[in-house]
C-alpha cells in the first residue's frame, strides 16, 4: 500500500555566510510517505536539475542517523517534528496531505550558513581540540581488562558518548549555548577511569573554548534536550558544572 | 613481464612482524619534524593513522569531506570489532582469528598479512579502552564480548549498537588532540581529485576546497589513502553518500594497482528496497543473527499470500516456517558467513519463497529470543535496531518480524599493497577499506574495524618509516614544481570538460543506471554471460554520461553536483574494472560467485590450481582494457580446504 502526498515546501536560500537569504516556495506532489525527508529533498532538487537550476544545498551522509552530518530546522523543530531522529532518519509519513512544511538551517551565532541549509560547525572540533580526549599515546597501553569499570557506569558512558555532534542542542537553544554538545563529551571521560585524570582541567579548558567562539550560556531552559536526536541528557550539563568547579577550586 | 614483491619478511608465519620490525629502518625524533605526511581520510583507518603519526611527531596533513574527521563512514559501523584477547576463555587465539580469517576469506588473503592482523588485533582493544571508548561491559566490570557469523568463538567487542561511532569517536579525540599540539593539520571540506608524482614518488596531491571550489596543491613526504570502499558504485549500498573509490581510481591511473576489484561483500541483512526514490539501503547489524532467527515460509502458496498482503508473517505456524540456514548449515546455522547467507537468501526468493511485495525479502524473527530471553534483554541488546528499523518501515520488530534482504556493504577489493601497506608507487600508502588487504575474497564481520585501526595505529606508523628513513635529506619541495602544475591543469581540464557538456541528464539519474546494471549483472551471482553484458553496458553509459551528464552552477564556487559527477566519472571505471576482474576469475570463491562454477549443493567452487592469486590490474591508457599482473598466493602454513560450515 503505497500512500502519497502534495506538500508545499518553503526553503530557505542563501547564497553565502554574507549574503542577504530568503525563502523559496516548491510544490512538491505524489510524495511516498514511505520516503525519508531527504529522499523527498532529492526529489525536489532532481526537479531543480531538470529545470536547469542548482538544487538546494544540504549537508548529509551517513543517512542512517549517526554522523550527524545531516541538519534541517523543520517546521520550528531542529530535525523536525518527529521524537528522537536525525533529519535524515524522519519519514514523509509524518507529514499530512497538502502541508506547509518550512525548512530552515541551524541559526546560531556559532554556527554561520555557508550556503541554504548547509552551515559551518567547525567550531565543534575546535572544541574537542580544546580538550575533548584522554592524552594517550598510541601503544604502551596496559591491558583492556585491567581496570574493571562497574556496568552501570560503562552504560552511562556510553549514553553520554552516543551524541552525534549534530548541533541541534544549539539550533535549539534560544541563547545559542553549546552546553549540551559539551557536557556529553565531559560527562562521558569524566565517568571512565581512564578519563578521570584529566576531568577537571578538561572541563574548564572546553568551556572556555566555547565561550571564546561565541556560544551563549545556558539558563536551564531543557530545549536542548528535548530537541537532541540521541536523547543525551541534561543531568550531564550537572556533571560538567561540577567538574568546573572543580576545576576552578584548585586554580 | 613484471613480477609483484609482496616484500614478506622471512622466518615462521609468528615471528615475522616481530623479525621485520626488529630489523626496519627508524626516523629519528628531530628528523621526523622535517618529514610531511600526508593522510587523506578521517576513518578509523585515516584518523588512527594521523593520531599515531602525529603523536611520533611528523608533520601530519590530514583531509576528508565531509566537515569534520568525526563524519567519516566508519562512524555507521555497528555491531562491533574483533580481537583474539580469548576473555571468554572459550579456546580462541591469534591463531584461530587468523585461521577463521583465511577461512572466511576462502584462501585469497596473504597469511602473512593475517596473522600480523589477528597479532595485533589486541592491542587496539587496549588503545581503544585508554581513550575512553564505552565498550559494553559485564556486571563484573570486565569486556563483554558477543559472536559474530564464521566463528564458533565470543570475540567480538562492542559498544551498543554503535561500535564504529565509539571506535571513530576514540580516534578522533587522539586527532582533536595532535591538532591541538600543533602535530596534525586538518583539512575538512577537501577533496583529492589527483596525486602529484615527481620521479617516479608520491609527493603530494591537489584538491578541491569544496567550500570554495578552488583547486589546491599540496606537498608530503609519503601520501597515506585512508579513503574507504567503492561499494557505492552500485548506487544502492550501506554507505554513506559520499562514500566513493576516486582516489583510489586517480592512483590507478597512475600506475598503481588495482587488486581483487570484483571481491564485493554482499550483505544479507539489509533493509529490503522499497522504491525508487530510494537513496541508500540501511543496514541491520549482522549481531541480529545472534538471535533472530531467519525463515520464509515453506510453502509457495503461503509465499504468495504473504507478497499480496493476505497474510502476515504471524499467520504462518512454526511448522510451515523453512529455516533454511539452519537447516542447509546445522554447525553454523544463523551464523554462517556473509556470502553464504546472501546466497542462500537470493536461492529461496529466485525459487519463489520470497516475502514482502516484491518477493525479495525473508524475515529475521526475534520471536524465539524474546520466548527465550525476555523482551528486556532482547531490548537491552538490539533496542537501537529495533527502533531505526521502526522509523523506516513504520512496523515493530518486537511484535512482527524484520524483513531483510542482501545489499552491497563491503569491497575486499582496492588498492594493491605489499606487507608494508604501500602500493606500487614508491612512497604512496593505502589503509583501511581502500586496499586490497586482508580479507581475501570475503569478509567475516566486526573485521574491517579490527583491520582498519591495526593499520591506522599499529602497522603503517611502523611501516611508513622504512620509506621515510631514506627520506630525510630530502627537502620540503615547492608547489610550484611542474609536476604540481600539471597535475593540477589536468584536473582542471577535467572539470571544464564536464561543466562544458551541457547534456540532459542529471547525475544521480545516471548513477542509478550504473547502480541497476551492477546489481543485476555484477551481483550475487555473475556468469560469463552477465559479465560481457555488463561490460558493454557500462561503456556505453560512459559514453552517454561523458556526452550527456548536466552539471548546473559554476566550478570555482560550491557546487555539490559537480561533486557527484566527479566520483561518478570515477565509478564508471571501477564499475568497468568489477567485471573485467570477475570475467577474467573463472571461479566461485567468496564473495566472487561464478553460477558456472558450484557444488551440487550449490557452494562456491574454488579453482586453486588456476586461480590462487591476487589479480593486479594495471592501467594502459584511456579506452584500452589494462593489463592483469598475478600475486602469486602460496599457502606455506595452512591447508587450504573446501569451506564447510555445515558440520
Ligand atoms: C552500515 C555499515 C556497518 C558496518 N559495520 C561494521 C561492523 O560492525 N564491524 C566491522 O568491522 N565493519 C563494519 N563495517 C565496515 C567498516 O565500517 C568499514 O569498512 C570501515 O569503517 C572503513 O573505514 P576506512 O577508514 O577505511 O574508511 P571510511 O570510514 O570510509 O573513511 C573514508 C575517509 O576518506 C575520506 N575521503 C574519501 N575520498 C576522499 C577524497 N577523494 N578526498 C578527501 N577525503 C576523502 C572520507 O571523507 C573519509 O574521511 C560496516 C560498514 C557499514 C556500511
Ligand atoms: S547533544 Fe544531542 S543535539 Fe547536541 S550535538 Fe549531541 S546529539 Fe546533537
Ligand atoms: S545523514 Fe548522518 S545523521 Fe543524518
Amino acid at each position: 500500500m503505497e500512500n502519497t502526498i502534495n506538500i508545499t515546501l518553503k526553503v530557505w536560500r542563501q547564497r553565502g555566510p554574507k549574503e542577504k537569504g530568503f525563502f523559496e516556495t516548491f510544490d512538491l506532489k505524489n510524495i511516498s510517505t514511505d520516503m525519508s525527508f531527504l529522499e523527498m529533498m532529492d526529489v525536489l532538487n532532481e526537479q531543480l536539475v531538470a529545470e536547469g537550476k542548482e538544487p538546494v544545498v544540504f549537508d548529509h551522509d551517513c543517512r542512517e542517523g549517526i554522523c550527524g552530518m545531516c541538519s534541517m530546522f523543520i517546521n520550528g523543530h531542529p530535525h523536525g517534528p518527529d521524537e528522537d531522529v536525525t533529519t535524515c532518519q524522519l519519514h514523509m509519513r509524518k507529514f499530512k496531505d497538502g502541508e506547509t512544511i518550512t525548512v530552515e538551517p541551524w541559526r546560531s551565532a556559532g554556527f554561520p550558513v555557508i550556503r541554504d541549509l548547509m552551515v559551518d560547525r567547525n567550531a565543534f572540533d575546535k572544541i574537542m581540540q580544546a580538550g575533548g580526549y584522554v592524552s594517550v599515546n598510541t601503544g604502551g597501553i596496559p591491558d583492556a581488562n585491567a581496570i574493571p569499570i562497574p556496568k552501570p557506569i560503562a552504560d552511562e558512558a556510553m549514553d553520554a558518548a552516543s551524541c552525534i555532534g549534530c548541533g541541534a542542542c544549539v539550533a535549539a537553544c534560544k541563547n545559542g549555548s553549546a552546553m549540551l554538545f559539551v557536557s556529553a563529551k565531559v560527562s562521558q571521560l569524566a565517568l571512565l577511569p581512564q578519563g578521570k585524570v584529566e576531568a577537571a582541567a578538561r572541563a574548564k579548558k572546553m568551556v572556555a573554548k566555547m565561550d571564546e567562539l561565541g556560544f551563549g550560556n545556558c539558563t536551564n531552559t531543557r530545549a536542548c534536550e528535548a530537541e537532541c536526536p540521541k536523547n543525551v541528557s541534561i543531568t550531564n550539563i550537572a556533571r560538567l558544572n561540577r567538574e568546573f568547579l572543580c576545576a576552578k577550586i584548585k586554580d | 613481464m613484471t613480477t609483484i614483491d609482496s616484500k614478506i619478511p622471512q622466518g615462521e608465519l609468528k615471528d615475522k612482524w616481530t623479525n621485520y620490525k626488529n630489523h626496519q629502518k627508524l626516523v629519528n625524533p628531530a628528523n621526523k619534524r622535517k618529514l610531511d605526511v600526508i593522510v587523506v581520510g578521517t576513518g578509523l583507518a585515516g584518523a588512527s593513522a594521523a593520531a599515531s603519526l602525529g603523536a611520533l611527531g611528523f608533520n601530519v596533513l590530514n583531509f576528508c569531506i565531509q566537515d569534520s574527521p568525526r563524519r567519516a563512514h566508519s562512524i555507521a559501523a555497528q555491531g562491533g570489532i574483533n580481537a583474539a584477547k580469548n576473555y571468554q576463555n572459550d579456546g580462541d587465539s591469534v591463531y584461530r582469528l587468523f585461521y577463521d580469517t583465511i577461512k572466511g576469506g576462502d584462501y585469497r588473503a596473504r597469511e602473512a598479512n593475517v596473522y600480523r592482523l589477528a597479532e595485533v588485533s589486541n592491542s587496539i582493544i587496549d588503545q581503544c579502552v585508554a581513550q575512553g571508548v564505552p565498550f559494553a561491559r559485564e556486571y563484573g566490570g570486565l569486556l563483554d564480548n558477543r559472536s559474530f557469523g564464521g566463528a564458533q568463538v565470543s570475540r567480538t567487542f562492542y559498544a551498543k549498537g554503535q561500535t564504529g561511532q565509539q571506535l571513530l569517536l576514540g580516534a578522533y579525540s587522539a586527532l582533536s588532540r595532535e591538532v591541538n599540539r600543533g602535530s596534525v593539520k586538518l583539512y575538512t571540506r577537501y577533496e583529492m581529485l589527483d596525486v602529484v608524482i615527481i620521479e617516479g614518488r608520491a609527493r603530494g596531491i591537489i584538491a578541491r576546497n569544496l567550500v570554495t571550489g578552488q583547486i589546491e596543491r599540496f606537498f608530503g613526504h609519503a601520501v597515506v589513502l585512508g579513503t574507504g570502499g567503492y561499494g557505492n558504485t552500485f548506487f544502492l549500498s550501506t554507505n554513506a553518500m559520499g562514500s566513493n573509490g576516486s582516489a583510489a581510481i586517480q592512483v590507478y591511473k597512475k600506475g598503481a594497482y588495482f587488486a581483487n576489484p570484483c571481491y564485493a561483500q554482499i550483505h544479507p541483512t539489509c533493509i529490503p528496497v522499497h522504491g525508487d526514490i530510494q537513496s541508500k539501503l540501511t543496514l541491520m547489524s549482522e549481531s541480529l543473527r545472534n538471535d533472530g532467527r531467519i525463515w520464509v515460509p515453506k510453502k509457495k502458496e503461503d509465499a504468495e499470500a504473504l507478497q499480496k498482503g493476505r497474510k502476515t508473517a504471524n499467520d504462518i505456524p512454526d511448522e510451515d516456517r523453512d529455516f533454511y540456514l539452519e537447516r542447509r548449515y546445522p554447525a553454523f546455522g544463523n551464523l554462517v558467513p556473509r556470502d553464504v547467507a546472501s546466497r542462500a537468501a537470493k536461492e529461496r526468493c529466485d525459487a519463489g519463497f520470497g516475502v514482502n511485495n516484491t518477493g525479495l525479502a525473508v524475515f529475521l524473527d526475534f520471536k524465539y529470543a524474546i520466548q527465550r530471553l525476555g523482551k528486556d534483554v532482547v531490548a537491552a541488546r538490539y533496542g537501537n535496531l529495533f527502533q531505526m528499523y521502526e522509523k523506516i518501515t513504520d512496523q515493530n520488530p518486537y511484535e512482527t518480524p524484520m524483513m531483510i534482504y542482501p545489499a552491497i556493504h563491503y569491497t575486499m577489493g582496492g588498492l594493491w599493497v605489499d606487507y608494508e601497506l604501500q602500493t606500487s608507487i614508491k612512497g604512496l600508502f593505502a589503509i583501511g577499506e581502500a586496499n586490497f588487504s586482508d580479507h581475501g575474497a570475503n569478509r567475516l564481520g566486526a573485521s574491517a574495524l579490527m583491520q582498519g585501526l591495526a593499520d591506522g595505529y599499529f602497522v603503517l606508523p611502523y611501516t611508513i618509516q622504512n620509506y621515510l628513513a631514506d627520506q630525510i635529506q630530502v627537502p620540503r619541495m615547492s608547489t610550484d614544481l611542474p609536476e604540481f602544475q600539471a597535475a593540477e591543469k589536468e584536473v582542471n581540464d577535467k572539470i571544464a570538460k564536464l561543466m562544458s557538456i551541457k547534456g540532459k541528464r542529471s547525475v544521480d539519474s545516471i548513477h542509478k543506471e550504473l547502480g541497476l546494471v551492477m546489481w543485476d549483472f555484477v551481483g550475487m551471482a555473475r556468469t560469463k554471460e552477465s559479465l560481457e553484458t555488463a561490460m558493454n553496458k557500462i561503456k556505453a553509459l560512459k559514453k552517454e554520461f561523458w556526452s550527456n551528464v548536466f552539471i548546473p552552477g559554476e566550478a570555482n564556487s560550491l557546487n555539490t553536483e559537480l561533486e557527484k559527477a566527479l566520483r561518478l566519472s570515477d565509478f564508471l571505471e571501477i564499475g568497468y574494472l568489477m567485471a573485467i576482474d570477475a570475467y577474467n576469475r573463472e571461479e566461485s570463491c567468496g564473495g566472487h560467485f561464478r553460477s558456472e562454477y558450484q557444488t551440487e549443493e550449490g557452494e562456491a567452487l574454488r579453482q586453486d590450481d588456476k586461480f590462487s592469486y591476487v589479480a593486479c590490474w594495471h592501467y594502459q591508457g584511456e579506452d584500452k582494457d589494462p593489463e592483469l599482473l598475478k600475486e602469486p598466493l602460496d599457502y606455506e602454513f595452512t591447508e587450504r580446504k573446501t569451506r564447510n560450515y555445515k558440520e
